[in-house]
């Protein structure tokens, strides 16, 4: 496991002591592209340590949040806090060291093999003389070893499947060593089984102490992989908190505008979200059983 | 990927070990080229008395031929040697400024203000070769701070760049169509001649002007160097892997036109090295990084294969150096494209 750094070098950066509990807030925050507002006054806590994702339909303002939050965008009101402190007065690099942002289509230069692009991630630590050293290569191999890539280290990105090449992004960014990890729809363009690989690795990687802020389409697998949840719609929060509190009729309907049952996830005991029939496709015939919780639930040891 | 380590690795550097062999093979071709523009040309001098000449052993040699030589042959080496490093190294500069394969300095409008300024100039002034390189330079250098501003929208997005580009250049066509309609034939034709690119009737005077621009770019572009090649997996990743991207653009589009500047002022708008050389050096390297270096060496070689090839090959007649760069260099790309595409590159 790619050690983590954050760990061992609080103490150099603990001059003012991290409120306990929030990685990443915002105070009353609005972000936006030049003519265009699409986040007004936000408030909002990331708490260390949390797997958070954010949920919400196209055009909420969750990417566009998570941008604030990893200073690709800067706010025009309001302010982001990096363990308390304003992001915006700390410098580029070191907050390089802290946060790091897998954005949702990166660009892999053309030609770049895997260990190179996964060298990329130590940029924040290298000098104009110092580029790649052994500690860099050593890095850049257990990036990999994690996500379960090492044996592509040599192979041409373009060349690898959508899976393989989601993994090695996130290895990009792992190389980064930050403690703080935000990924914009790491899943998409992924089929399931891939989804899934993904989300475990995730998972894992929570488990090692790092905070994960992920964007997410897919509720169910939120649920179960969360340990908050955050609902976005119109730019605003509609609802946070633990995904049993978050993932409910009311707030699915309030934010995707869409009518559900939502009952309980057989294999995790997670919230389990049904959208309703709709009535164009009249009464459900026999071959396809109703969404019924008690059905389902059987059927499945 | 290997690395160079140095003083126990306060240095270390990533290398590629094909980039290397293609390197040094360039070096190669570009001192087969330098050979061939220094002992062959109109007037046959005698390979032993260039020899004596280049090492400055004058006996047995005329001073028409020392002329030849020194005065008319290298400067004229040099300037090819300097201009196409020049562009290539722009070329890079702007394909990775625009994220586009396509960013080059004629796109940005560089190339085309400095056609206009020159035209200008020798089109009302007569031409006197220093006002027309000074016309180059100022319509070059206003016509770059134009597309800039014009471009600005709370920091220098690529796409906008090549959109507001392409309108410049269009209106700068235009104004030169008619500079060049209402001139009286003599200037027209010395206009055109400009136009084209050449490397005719380069001194020692050019080759200061080029030492200046290298004395001072070489360690601007050194320095930048770094931040190029960690904005090529995007803006966003760069921000987040700790680059100042919107610092890092205003470097490399002032460092850029700062190259072009140099090559115009040496060669005039020779057409095709920037954009071409940038894709040589990185399909036959197929490095992943910023190909700065590679690109200069590239469009050095490219420019100098050119001169010799618009000198020799249909001597004594001599065609402007940018017509040949057009059609070799953008032969060569179509061909490596088609290879690329198939796969056996």
């Amino acid at each position: 496991m790619t050690a983590l750094p954050h760990e061992s070098r609080d103490s150099s950066l603990s001059s003012a002591p991290p409120p306990a509990g929030d990685a990443l807030a915002m105070r009353g925050v609005s972000l936006g592209y030049p003519g265009r507002t699409v986040i007004e006054d936000l408030d909002l806590r990331i708490c260390a340590r949390s797997f958070t994702v954010f949920i919400g339909p196209n055009a909420c303002g969750k990417s566009t949040a998570l941008k604030g939050l990893g200073r690709l965008l800067a706010p025009s009101k309001g302010a982001v806090l990096l363990n308390g402190r304003d992001l915006a007065r700390l410098k580029t690099a070191q907050v390089a060291r802290e946060i790091t942002m897998l954005p949702q289509s990166p660009i892999a230069p053309p030609s770049v093999t895997v260990g190179e692009l996964v060298a990329r991630g130590r940029a924040p630590y290298q000098s104009v003389f110092r580029r790649y050293s052994r500690e860099d290569e050593r890095i850049v191999r257990e990036s990999l070893e994690v996500t379960g890539s090492a044996d592509l280290i040599d192979r041409p990105v373009a060349e690898l499947s959508g899976g393989q090449r989601q993994r090695v992004w996130i290895s990009v960014v792992l190389a980064q060593q930050t403690g703080i990890l935000l990924l914009d729809e790491p899943t998409t363009y992924l089929d399931l089984a891939h989804q899934i690989e993904v989300l475990d690795l995730c998972a894992r990687l929570h488990a090692d102490g790092r905070t994960l802020v992920v964007v997410l389409h897919d509720l169910n697998l939120a649920a179960r992989y969360a340990t908050d949840i955050v609902a976005f719609a119109d730019g605003r929060i509609v609802a946070e908190g633990p995904p049993a509190d978050v993932i409910t009729a009311r707030t699915v309907r309030e934010t995707f505008g869409v009518e559900c049952t939502v009952t309980t996830d057989p294999a995790s005991g997670t919230p389990l979200v049904v959208p309703a029939r709709p009535p164009h496709l009249g009464a459900a015939t026999p071959s396809i059983r109703p969404t019924d919780p008690l059905h389902s639930s059987e059927r499945t040891p | 990927m290997s690395a160079l380590r140095l003083f126990g690795e306060r240095v270390s550097l990533p290398v590629r070990r094909r980039l290397v062999v293609v390197l040094v093979g360039a070096v190669f071709v570009l001192l087969g080229g330098a050979l061939v523009s220094l002992y062959t040309g109109n007037s046959s001098i005698e390979a032993k008395i260039t020899t004596g000449i280049l090492i400055g052993d004058y006996a047995g040699a005329s001073p028409f031929e020392v002329f030849t030589v020194l005065d008319v042959r290298l400067p004229r080496l040099v300037c090819a040697l300097v201009a196409g490093f020049a562009l290539g190294v722009s070329g890079a500069l702007f394909q990775e400024l625009t994220e586009n394969p396509l960013g080059s300095p004629d796109i940005i409008g560089f190339t085309g203000g400095a056609a206009t300024g020159a035209v200008l100039v020798t089109v009302t002034a007569g031409g006197a070769l220093v006002g027309t390189a000074a016309g180059a330079l100022t319509g070059g250098l206003v016509t770059a701070a134009l597309i800039y501003l014009l471009a600005w929208r709370s920091g220098l997005d690529g796409y906008r760049l090549i959109l507001v580009g392409i309108g410049v250049t269009a209106v700068l066509g235009a104004v030169r169509a008619y500079a060049l309609s209402r001139a009286d034939l003599e200037q027209a034709t010395a206009g055109l001649r400009w136009l084209s690119g050449s490397l005719t009737g380069r001194g020692w005077d050019d080759v200061a002007i080029a030492a200046i621009g290298l004395v001072i770019l070489a360690p601007a572009t050194a320095a930048l160097h770094r931040s190029v090649s960690r904005l090529s997996v995007g803006s966003d990743l760069a921000t987040s892997q700790g680059l100042d991207v919107p610092r890092a653009r205003i470097a490399i589009a002032v460092v850029g036109t700062a190259w072009v500047a140099v090559a115009v002022v040496v060669a005039g708008p020779i057409s095709f090295v920037a954009l071409a050389a940038p894709h040589i050096a990185r399909s036959l390297s197929r490095a992943s990084g910023a190909p700065l270096f590679s690109a200069g060496v590239f469009g050095a070689v490219l420019l100098l294969l050119a001169d010799v090839v618009a000198l020799r090959v249909f001597s004594p007649t001599q065609l402007p150096t940018g017509v040949v760069t057009a059609v070799v260099g953008g032969a060569y790309l179509l061909w490596l494209l088609q290879r690329l595409r198939r796969g056996t590159a």
